[in-house]
């Protein structure tokens, strides 16, 4: 019997946390465009025009472009939303621990991160138009320069923890949650801690290909990119992968920096159910992913015009890597030292 | 058709006008008052209308003034582009009869011989306003059509 419900659990438990990354995603994207639409003084669009969209491209013709590779093209968007959904899989959601855990998750998440730029980028190859073609190169541009800021942030995080907790497993999001990073370090690792967070806010906007960062897509310069020769049902699935990226950037962020709970506050002056704990941890938890995403995503899009493409090759390679090194520097300081 | 049928066109045709992506096709001076449409004042996407940047995405073309010769060409092109169902509209008095236009050597005087349109909005060029009310026609269309799939 236990075993059945242990199988039961692992079979159903990911279409949960697809369901949940995807239906949170739509509605931060429908709370995303009202805000931008507020702080522009205009109405903006209903919360649930995020869901219209997809349904409405879901009804839409399906177009494959004559001289595209067809496999891979209509491959991409599913596996875009495959890894990320599988990459929500590793990540805690709120009080609830990650499905799947082990010795070096961060390392898996940092890989899984990649897959669905890669996918799109592929899918742009394969759709055999100039403008696609230049998108994924753009992407690929991006990539590259993102990866040494946040490879840098997760292995500084990831040393200071091996540092103070010899025992425990350092590449682990399990240690992340448990020891807040900001309990374990001193004024000169808090200056550190806080410039990597910035930086992987700054990461996690250019992860999700917006504004400032959306070189890839850039409608008006080369008219949507990758996306270009995507109609209907792969549009409509690369529309949800988008929405669901959102939810995993910021979860991310969400458990490396800020794993706090709300119930053990609430529990020093009321008694509170384990039902009503999760309930009230995990309503937290999706309030956290908003503030993030408010952040990532609609200030920015709303602050910042697009870069150029050296723009933000120099933004990643010089400020975001010196600064990255600058923290790392910092949180070794602390530790050596102890301030 | 059969009853089953009939729904499911009509919820088809229910999701599609809830969420209309258009394209713009500027070449003259139509889209000086097509502008204020996106802005703050007017603000179209609270009905669910975006502007996207290529015609792959969009399910309306909105083609603005007077078209040339040449540019017609590109016009057609891009129409064949457009995933079905998809609808065209024109804006100003140019694609009507030619506008001021009219004796122009190398203009087209009359859009609807060389692409089917499905709306005109006259003017010259056409208020905001306008825009709005042709966007409501064309949801009430397709409101009507509901009803008569449905009623039958």
């Amino acid at each position: 019997m236990m075993y059945v419900l242990l199988a039961l659990y692992i079979i159903a438990a990911p279409f949960i946390v697809g369901a949940l990354g995807i239906l949170y995603g739509m509605v931060l994207k429908g709370i995303d465009r009202k805000l931008t639409a507020r702080m522009q003084g205009r109405v903006g669009p209903p919360l649930r025009q995020p869901f219209y969209d997809v349904l409405k491209l879901l009804e839409k013709e399906c177009i494959i472009p004559e001289n595209a590779v067809k496999w891979l093209f209509n491959a991409a968007p599913l596996i875009a939303l495959a890894a990320s959904i599988t990459t929500l899989l590793y990540l805690p959601i709120g009080p609830f621990p990650p499905l799947f855990s082990g010795n070096g998750d961060l390392i898996v998440i940092l890989y899984l991160l990649e897959v669905p730029c890669l996918a799109i980028l592929a899918g742009g190859f394969a759709a055999g138009s100039p403008y696609s073609t230049v998108g994924s190169q753009r992407e690929m541009v991006l990539m590259i320069s993102c990866e040494f800021p946040l490879a840098a942030a997760i292995i500084a995080l990831a040393w200071k923890y091996s540092s103070i907790y010899p025992g425990l497993k350092a590449f682990s999001l399990t240690t992340f949650v448990n020891n807040p990073i900001w309990n374990n370090v001193g004024v000169l690792g808090f200056i550190g801690v806080g410039i990597l967070l910035i930086v992987m806010l700054a990461l996690s906007t250019s992860g999700l290909g917006r504004l400032p960062f959306d070189i890839a897509e850039a409608g008006t310069e080369i008219s949507g990119g990758m996306l270009v020769e995507y109609t209907g049902r792969n549009l409509g699935i690369l529309y949800i992968n988008d929405a669901v990226r959102v939810v995993v950037f910021a979860t991310l962020i969400n458990a490396m920096f800020f794993p706090y709970k709300l119930s053990p506050l609430i529990a020093n002056y009321v008694a509170l159910p384990l039902a009503a704990s999760l309930t009230i941890d995990f309503l937290f938890y999706l309030f956290k992913v908003f503030l993030i995403a408010f952040v990532t995503v609609t200030l920015m899009r709303v602050a910042f015009p697009r870069y150029r493409v050296d723009d933000v090759v120099k933004f990643y390679w010089g400020i975001a890597g010196l600064a990255t090194l600058a923290a790392l520097i910092l949180i070794v300081m602390d530790t050596f030292f102890g301030w | 058709m059969v009853e089953t049928e009939k729904k499911v066109m009509a919820r088809k045709l229910g999701r599609l006008v809830r969420a209309v992506w258009i394209f713009n096709w500027f070449n003259s001076c139509g889209c000086t008052e097509l502008l204020p449409v996106v802005s703050s004042r007017y603000d179209m996407e609270r009905f669910g209308l975006i502007i996207v940047d290529n015609p792959k995405h969009a399910d309306c073309l909105i083609i603005t003034g007077y078209q040339t010769i040449k540019s017609i060409k590109r016009v057609v092109r891009i129409y064949n582009q457009m995933p079905d169902p998809k609808v065209v509209m024109a804006l100003g008095s140019c694609p009507i009869t030619g506008g001021m236009y009219w004796d122009s050597y190398n203009t087209i005087k009359r859009l609807s011989d060389y692409i089917p349109v499905h709306m005109y909005v006259p003017g010259c060029p056409p208020r905001p306003e306008a825009v709005f009310q042709a966007v409501g026609l064309l949801v009430e269309h397709v409101r009507k059509l509901k009803e008569e799939v449905s009623r039958k």
